[in-house]
Parts: structure tokens; sequence; C-alpha cells
């Protein structure tokens, strides 16, 4: 893990409606941001399971971003709260683990703001390159 | 060689261009290639006679007569220019070489040749065009064609453009506006080039950055009604959205950069739509400066810089300002005013569709009906609303040939491969050089022949083309695959193309994967190449993964109830009503009052429409019309004191439980869709003195007394009205819309009855949107008093010696405030949301802070509510004039027979799933659902998915404890596989 040419790992799971929609007008915008995040597509932020951030940073992943609607926004009303609610647990429960929990992000980026997604995959991947660097991730 | 064929003595050799003329011009050369090809043809097919005239390409060839080359000098399209001097070898050289003689021109050359050329429009058949589409979409044999189609009807929405400002107008010979330098001064844009300028695709790639310089501004100064409100312009409407996309600009480039101040100068801001007023209160806060002011003239500073002189209360001003916005107002433009003429319908004086009194759409010519802004200018929602109202009076017309035209499309049967081993097919898009020109396409194919499960990849130039549709058919056939994966692009937009080519292989659509390599890499890793084909390979290997786990799913088909219910039958609730019955549905038409009618009872005359006289429509006299014909049509079943209950079921289905006071009974409608027209009602002023003196009234009263008790109206001698009472403030901060409009129209009225009557305004933004600006102009001009107020120093009103005393601020007057001493007070109270909880219950819908009920998008879906079959219309969507609300109940009532006319329908097809295995009956789904698509079996003690109205958000499947839940498409050992490979 200290080895300091290791790129860092994103596993981002984003709401089919805005973050996702976000990411791909971050494409049609042509905006540039590290090759670092690998995305999967959920239909919303409320169906992402503890499990679903769990797994991968067993699996070796740095870093899960859970991507989802602007509170008020979301498609299914409320599923961006129960993100949220889950959210807080479960980075009590990271630190319960022994993980770093600033590697798992929750954000809120709508379907227009795709210089936001870019800026947040930017953000995230200096921000994991950094910790690998000092080696104090894990 | 043969001049005409261009054959040399040697049989099959044939020359031609430079070569053999020496230099010349490119037409020659080109007009010798297609001449040379053709004797090659000939040659080749060996007929015996050659027929040099026969060229390959005989259209478009375009000769310009002398005068039309002279138009076109004359009208500046060209100029004349001297050819530019070609240069040569010197003949000592060339005696030497066999280098080309002619030496190239230079750019400046080339360009100022180019600059000659006369723009005949002549296409030169170069053919290059077709060789770099790679898509293959340029077709040169295509021609223009004049087809006949048979139609019951036509809607017009040909939109408007942006005022020209350097265009001069009919009236003057000079452009809109010169005082303002647009033209002169390069810092001075207008609004739309401004919106550019903050587009990632625009000229600075969002970067807000000066024509001069590219300096980034601070200082910015946005004007307002530019070619609007302008009758020495031949503009004399307001474009009604101005105020909002400027507000909106400023706001968006202070998003860009922090450091941008805006400055919006303006005569009112229109901010009357719904959650309008909101917007400008939060760009207030956020650092919009907003100065009412008319800005006279715009001249050059310092640095490009440029000074604005306005003039305030205190006198003229004079600020430096680093760029300037015009906000331009809007028109038809000239080719639509001549398709109008062509068509025969009548425009007005603008070039705007002639509007008949409360039929929103309707046009001079029947059966061609108009939506948008052609009509008048208007926002987003309200063009939507129209575009939905046209189409149903357009429907309404062609009721009886409804489907006679449709074609519906059949597909072979599904392949059964639940007992098949995964064989996934790989496609993978060069999507031109879109992908391609990043990922090494090859070796992402090459890397998908190697995973598990994959026995087929190929790499297409355009995966979504048609004949690689009949390719990925041939190929499932030919390989017998049973998963489908592409990469290309997103699946929001492609995903139904590709699974519509599963279907017609006979595979089920679900058994389909996208993988984006486009939005989501090429596009976004353009300067890495390796990284982006390794995220390619990645993608390609996680959706693969996912698709071995994929299974055939299939949605829920349920017959529709063709009936409608309407509740609320005040004039939206009547017209929608008639709309669905009109095109052959049964409507349910539920008034909680005792009789139909709702506020449209208390508006006693309009002035919508004609411009030219103020008492044109008798308002009661149509809504009696309106409810006979609610009350005989065959089709509407009216029930009035009829309170609702409890709503079950989903779209569709729905099932209704109607308390009827009369009968004191419950009764239980079963309908599909639901129209929510239940209204708002008149605010009762809580300042003024109103209650307390009876000569302190609402506008309503008004109107109630003109009508009824006219003499003592005309004998009034002084009146004034003060705007915005409870609108707009701490107790109601939305625009009641209506006020506005509805002084102008009683202060018209009354200046007819008597035009000695003294009537003044007391207003804080005159609301006279698009042709109400000229009524508010007749108003003026009639003699009527405006005088603005801020919020902050409201009017007051007291008695003093048993009269009316109204004070207000006038900067104008010597003390700084005006005293008035009317005869009456009437006070523009505005219109509030009834209480629409225990409705917005019942039905699952949300309401805005403010009360009215919230649809399912602002801009793009006006008409209905998130929940499906529910459309909404009136004012109790927001507070709207009457002809507004109709076109909204034509609208909805469309929106609704548009569900109504199918005859079934498909749920959606990924919903929740329960392993009743594992189920323990906890009920957590049931809680978590925002659908009520979850309930427990109080026998069984497990939990059920109603799959017609599950949405398929997934909040049950992550709320459930034991993994019962499961959500279709997206099972959880679809989502591990899919992280495995993402971080493999």
């Amino acid at each position: 893990m200290s080895d300091n040419n290791h790129e860092p790992r994103i596993v981002a799971f984003l709401c089919n409606w805005c973050t996702y929609t976000g990411a791909d007008l971050a494409g049609t915008s042509r905006l540039q941001y590290p090759p670092n995040v690998r995305i999967i597509r959920l239909m919303c932020s409320g169906a992402v399971d503890p499990v679903y951030v769990l797994k991968p940073l067993l699996d070796g992943a740095d870093g899960v971003l859970i991507g989802g609607c602007h509170p008020g926004d979301c498609h299914y009303q409320s599923g961006n709260y129960k993100a949220r609610r889950r959210f807080a647990v479960l980075q009590e429960t990271l630190d319960e683990l022994g993980f770093d929990k600033d590697r798992v992000w929750l954000r809120w980026i709508s379907a227009s703001e795709g210089a936001q997604f870019a800026d947040t995959i930017r953000e995230m991947t200096a921000m994991l390159k950094s910790k690998l660097d000092s080696a104090i991730v894990g | 060689m043969n001049p005409e064929t261009l054959a040399t003595g040697r049989p099959g050799l044939f020359a031609g261009g430079d070569a053999v003329t020496g230099v010349g011009f490119i037409i020659d050369a080109i007009a010798a290639g297609h001449r040379a090809a053709n004797s090659i043809q000939t040659y080749l097919s060996r007929r015996s006679t050659v027929n040099s005239q026969q060229l390959p390409i005989t259209n478009s060839v375009v000769k310009l007569s002398r005068d039309e080359i002279t138009a076109r000098v004359e009208t500046g399209k060209v100029t004349k220019r001297e050819r530019v001097e070609r240069k040569w070898i010197d003949a000592g050289t060339r005696v030497h070489s066999f280098e080309e003689f002619a030496l190239p021109m230079s750019e400046e050359e080339a360009v100022a040749e180019a600059q000659r050329c006369l723009e005949c429009g002549v296409c030169s058949e170069c053919l290059e065009c077709v060789y770099a589409c790679r898509a293959g979409a340029v077709n040169h044999a295509a021609i223009e064609a004049t087809r006949e189609l048979q139609v019951g009807a036509v809607i017009l929405t040909p939109g408007v453009e942006p005022i020209d400002l350097r265009a001069p107008s009919t009236s003057l010979r000079v452009g809109y506006r010169p005082e303002y330098g647009y033209g002169r001064y390069p810092n001075v844009v207008t609004s739309l080039e401004f919106e550019r300028f903050l587009s990632a695709t625009g000229p600075t790639q969002g970067v807000v950055a000066r024509p001069s310089d590219g300096a980034h501004p601070k200082k910015i100064a946005w004007i307002q009604c530019v070619g609007s409100r302008d009758c020495a312009r031949d503009q004399g409407y307001c474009s009604s959205i101005c105020c909002m996309y400027a507000t909106k600009e400023a706001v968006i480039a202070r998003e860009h950069s922090a450091e941008i101040a805006p400055t919006i100068f303006y005569l009112d801001i229109r901010a009357y739509g719904k959650e309008f007023d909101r917007y400008i209160e939060r760009a207030k806060n956020q650092g919009v400066r907003y100065i009412r002011s008319m800005v006279s003239a715009i001249e050059p500073g310092a640095n490009g810089n440029l000074n604005v002189r306005y003039a305030l209360d205190d006198g003229p001003k004079t600020e430096e300002f680093e760029m300037v916005v015009l906000s331009v107002g809007v028109k038809p433009s000239a080719e639509t005013r001549a398709l109008a003429q062509r068509l025969g319908i009548a425009l007005n004086e603008y070039g705007f569709t002639e509007s008949i009194s409360f039929a929103p759409t309707a046009t001079s010519r029947p059966g061609i009906f108009v939506a948008g802004t052609f009509r008048e200018p208007k926002d987003i929602p309200e063009t939507v609303i129209e575009a939905s109202a046209a189409a149903a009076c357009a429907s309404q017309l062609l009721a009886s040939a409804r489907g006679t035209l449709a074609r519906v499309k059949t597909y072979p049967p599904e392949r059964d491969v639940a007992e098949e081993e995964p064989r996934v097919g790989v496609f993978v898009c060069h999507c031109g050089i879109n992908i391609g020109g990043v990922v090494r396409v090859p070796e992402v194919v090459e890397f998908a022949k190697t995973l598990p499960g994959v026995v087929y990849a190929e790499h297409n130039l355009y995966t979504c083309s048609q004949d690689t549709q009949a390719r990925i058919k041939a190929r499932i056939e030919e390989n017998h695959l049973n998963r489908v994966v592409v990469a290309s692009c997103t699946p929001r937009t492609h995903e139904p193309l590709f699974q519509d080519t599963l279907r017609e292989a006979g595979l089920n659509p679900h058994l389909f994967e996208l993988a984006n390599i486009r939005e989501q890499d090429a596009w976004v890793h353009r300067g890495d190449r390796d990284a982006a084909t390794r995220k390619a390979q990645d993608l390609v290997a996680m959706m693969v993964a996912r698709a071995q786990h994929d299974s055939p799913l299939y949605r829920l088909v349920f017959d529709i109830n063709p009936r409608a219910l309407v509740i609320g039958g005040g004039f939206a609730g009547m017209t929608a009503a008639l709309t669905i019955a009109e095109q052959g549905h049964d409507v349910f038409l539920v008034e909680r009052d005792a009789e139909l009618g709702g506020h449209a009872r208390h508006i006693q005359f309009a002035v919508n429409g004609e411009q030219s006289t103020v008492n044109c429509v008798d308002v009661q006299a149509m809504l009696h019309d309106t409810i006979a014909r609610v009350m005989e049509h065959p089709r509407v079943h009216v029930y009035t004191r009829a309170e609702i209950n409890d709503v079950a079921g989903y779209v569709g289905r729905f099932v209704s439980r109607i308390h009827l006071a009369d009968e004191d009974a419950n009764i239980a409608l079963d309908h599909g869709a639901i129209v929510v027209a239940t209204g708002a009602r008149a605010a009762t002023p809580r300042e003024y003195l109103y209650g307390m003196d009876n000569r302190v009234i609402t506008q309503q009263d008004l109107e109630s007394l003109i009508i009824n008790r006219k003499s003592e109206i005309e004998n009034q001698k002084s009146i004034v009205m003060i705007q915005c009472v409870g609108s707009r403030d701490e107790s109601r901060a939305y625009c009641s819309r209506i006020c506005c409009q509805q002084a102008i129209k009683n202060a018209l009225k009354l200046k007819e009855l008597n035009p000695q009557t003294q009537i003044v305004v007391l207003y804080r933004d005159l609301r006279a949107y698009g042709f109400k600006e000229d009524l508010y102009r007749r108003a003026r001009e009639q003699g009527v008093l405006f005088l603005p107020y801020e919020l902050d120093a409201k009017p007051n009103v007291a008695i003093a010696n048993d009269k009316l005393r109204v004070t207000a601020r006038a900067a104008f007057a010597p003390n700084g405030k005006i005293e008035l001493e009317p005869d009456l007070v009437v006070l523009s109270a505005g219109i509030e949301p009834n209480d629409n909880a225990p409705l917005a219950q019942l039905l699952k819908v949300p309401l805005t802070q403010d009360g009215f009920f919230l649809e399912a998008h602002a801009k793009l879906r006006p008409l209905d509510f998130a929940a499906d079959g529910i459309f909404l219309a009136g004012l109790a969507h927001s507070p709207r004039a009457l002809d507004e609300s109709i076109a909204q109940a034509q609208g909805a009532a469309i929106r609704a027979v548009a569900l109504l006319s199918q005859k079934q329908r498909e749920a959606v097809a990924t919903v929740a799933t329960v392993n009743e295995r594992l189920c323990a009956g906890c009920g957590l789904c049931v809680e978590m659902c925002p659908y009520g698509a979850r309930a427990l079996d109080a026998d069984a003690h497990i939990a059920q998915v109603n799959a017609a109205l599950c949405q398929g958000c997934g909040a049950c499947v992550t709320a459930c404890p034991n993994g019962a839940s499961q959500q279709r498409a997206f099972e959880m050992p679809q989502v591990f596989a899919m992280i495995e490979n993402a971080v493999a």
C-alpha cells in the first residue's frame, strides 16, 4: 500500500437520474478528470446497500463515492434522504472497523452539474493519492 | 488528346486538368475530372461511342444573371475585388527543372481570392463531405421535393427569435437602442451572446471573458427591456422572459466567478411565474444588485470599460462597468410571419398570432392551432402547457380517426434461454473518432474475447447504425448468443435501441448491457490513451460479468380503465372534463361546493385577447354557458357537495370513495386517471383598514360594484388602488400574478364610465407581461397615475375627519411624499391556495411551500405529477389568468386522454421482488416504499410487492435486513460482479 506509484482506485455508485447523468454531462462537455473512477449505475442513492460500500474497500479499492440528487430533488421523493442517514451510520461503522472514513464520500451532484462531478473526482483522487503517498490508508 | 473525351493517344490512358491545359480554374479541373471519369466508365463498359456531354452529375448548377450579381454587389453581400496576382517561377529557373512553375498562394492571398466568391450557392460536387462523414449521412442524390400530406389539423409552433439590434426597425432607419453602442463597443453584448460565454461549449469554454481583451470582467451590468416595451421601435409589448433570464445569467455568472458583481437595470421586475419571486430574492441575497432606472446612454471609458448613464431620484449618475449585457426581447421572424400569411392566419400589430378570447390556442382559421411564443412571448412552462392544449384542440377534431394510421411493430417469439449457459457477444463501438480517437478499440475487443462467458467480440465504426443492428441480429443467430454487451455511449440514450434489436432477434431485451465508454471514458480522458483503454476494458469486464446474471424480465401488463376523475368544478375542472368527454371518455366531475364555477364566479369581465375594447368578454355569460354544456354532456357525470375520502389503486386503475353531503351517502368511482383542478381563493386583506371601513374594498368587490352598482361607482371622484396587498411579503412570498392586470382592467373600466375619475395605482413592480403591456400603456394614456413603492415603505391608509387619507412616498413631491384623500381605496388582495393538504395526502402528491400543488417538473412537466396518472390544472397549480387556466385544463385533459386511450399499460420492468423463504414479515419495506407498492400479507406475515405501483427505486431492498427483497436487474450478485471487476 505504501507503493508511491499506486494509482488510487475509486468505485462510484451513482443514481441514474442525477449524478450518473451529471457524469454523462461531464463527458459531453469534454471536461477532463483522472481515469481512476469506475462507475456503477444504480437507480437511486437510496439503493446503495452498506455492503456495496464495504465490499470494494475489502476487495482493494481506495475510495468509494456515492452520488445522488440534491436534497428535495430525489426522483423517488426521498431516496437521497435515506442515503444520507445510512451514510451517517456507515461512517461510524467504518471508524469502528478501523477504516479511514474519509475514503467514503457522499455527494449531491445534479444532472446539470457535470463540472461538479469532474471536480469531485479530481478532489477525491488527489486526496486518496496524498493518503497513499503518506501511507496512512488502511 | 481528344478534348471531348480526354482520351490520349494510348488506349485506356486519359488526361485532364492543369497537366493538359496549364494553370486554370479549379472548377475547370473538377469538370475535367468528372468528364474523364465518365469517359473511363464508358471505356471500361466497352461502349462503342463515347458521349462526352453526359456528365455524371447534372443537377444543382446555378447560373447568376448579371442583374443578380449586381444586386449582390449593391446589397453588400459581395464586393468587387481584383483577382489576386499569381506568382511564377522565373523562366531562367524553369528551363532547368520540372518544378511546378506556378507558385502557391500565401494564406492571405488565398483568403483574398476566396473572398471574391459570389456565393451563388453552387455545390462544386467535390464530394469531400461524403468521404468525411463516416456515418454515410450525406446523400448527394437527395433533392428538394414537394410532398402533399392530408391532415385534419395543423399546429404552429415556429417560436420567436431575439431582436437583431442592428436591423433597422420598420419605422426608423436606425437599429434598436443605438445609444447603447451594440456593435460599436466590443464589450456591449446581447444576453444570448452572454449565455454562450457561460456555456461549457461556448467560445470561451464557459469562462466569462470580455470580447475586447479576454479579461475577466468583475463589474457587469444588465440592461432590461432592450427591444421590449418600446413603442418608438414598434416593440410595444413586454417580452415576458428577460427579467428571469437576466437574473439567471447574473446568478450563474457569480457561480462561475465569485468576483463578478452583477447589476441589473430594470423598469419592473416581472417575476410573475410560479416560484419566480423566490428566485429573485435568492439572487438578491447572492449579491445581484437591482437598480430601478432606465439607462439613457452608454459611453466608452478607459481600457474598454463602459460608462453607464442613468438617473435615480437624487439625480443623474454615471457608473463604470467592465461589460454590459443587453437583455434583448423576442419577436417572430420574417419567415414565420410569411408562413402565417401563406396559411391565412391573422397576425396582430406585432406579428404574433391574433389571439381569440378564452380559446388560447385557436387562430383566426379553424383547424389551425398555435402554441408557444408565436402566440405571445412566454416562459418554458407556459409553452409546454400550450403545446398540450393545442394537441387537445387538434385531437378533439381528430378523435374519430385516432389510431387509424398507427402501425404496431411485431416481434418474433422469445427464445427461452433459462437452460443455456451464458454466451455473451461483445460489440465495441468506435463512434467514429469519438471513442476510437482515444480508446484503442481493437485492444478492447481482444481483451473482451478473454473474458469468461464471451463467445464472440467485434468492433464497429458506429454500433448504433442501422446496418450494425442487422449485424448484431446475424451474430446472435450465428453464435447462438444469449447475452449482448455493447460498449459505446450512455445507456440513458441508446439502451432502448439495442434492446429493440435483441427483441427482433428473439431475445428478451433485458439480456442486454451497455458499457459507457464514451461519456464516461473516451470524452473525459482524452489526454491518456493507455488509461482510457484500460478503463474501457474494465467497464466491458464489469458489464460482461453483470450480464452473466441477467435474466429475462417481463413487464406487468394491465388493462386501463378509460374513465377519468376531475377534482374541482371551477373553470379549469369543467374545461378539463369537457375536453376529456369530447374525446369519448366518461368523466366524473366532483365539486365540493353546491354549484359549479369556482373562482370564476367572482370575475365579471375580462380584457384578454382583443386590445381594442375594454369590456370585450362577459365572463359570467361564458361561465353559465360552460356550466350548461357540462350539465348536458352525456359523458360528464357531475357530483356537487361531494368530498373525496379515499383514493386507492394506481395509474390506470384507481378507485375513489366520494361522500355526497346531500344524500349523506358514500359512493365508489373507478377510473384510470385523475385531474386535480381544485382551484384557489381570493385572499382577504389584513391591512389598510380593510374590514374596518367600508370605503376600503378589494378589486373583486370593485368589479362587482362596477357591474351591479354602476351609478354609485360613476360618481367616485378619486380612487386609490394598492397592489401586492398580502403578496410578495413575509406572509405570502409569491406573486399572485393576476392583480396587476386586474387593477389595470378595472382602472380602464372606471375611466370608461367616467373619464374624470382620478385613479392612482400604488404598485411595487407592474407585472403587465406580454401584450398586457398595451393595456398598461393605455391606462397611463388615459390619465391613470402609477406610483411605485418599496416593501420597506408601504403606503399608509388612515381616517382623518371621516375621510380616507392615503400617504405614500414619492420622490418627485416637494416633501418626498404625497397625500391623497380618495373616495375609495381598492386593495389588490391576490390569490391564496385552498387547504390542499388533505387531498395531497390522499393522492400522495407534494405541495409547494406556499401550499399549491407541486408539479413533476417546473419547466418540462408542468401538467403532470411525479406520480403517474395524476394531472394538474388551474389555480391549484399557481395563480394565473382565466385564459391561462383554460390552456392548462385542456393540456392536462389531453395528458389524461393520452393515458386513457391506451387499452393496456406496461408497468416498470425493474421492480422489487420478495424471496418469501427469507422474508420475516418485519414490514420495514412497507415503511420505506414511497409509492404504497408494499404491503404485508396479514395471514402469511410475508411482504408483497404490487408490481403495478413499484417504480423500481430499490429503497425497500436496502432496508430489508435479511436480503429477502431484491430489485430485478439490480440483484446483489449483479452489483457484486461489477464491484469485483471494478476493483480488479
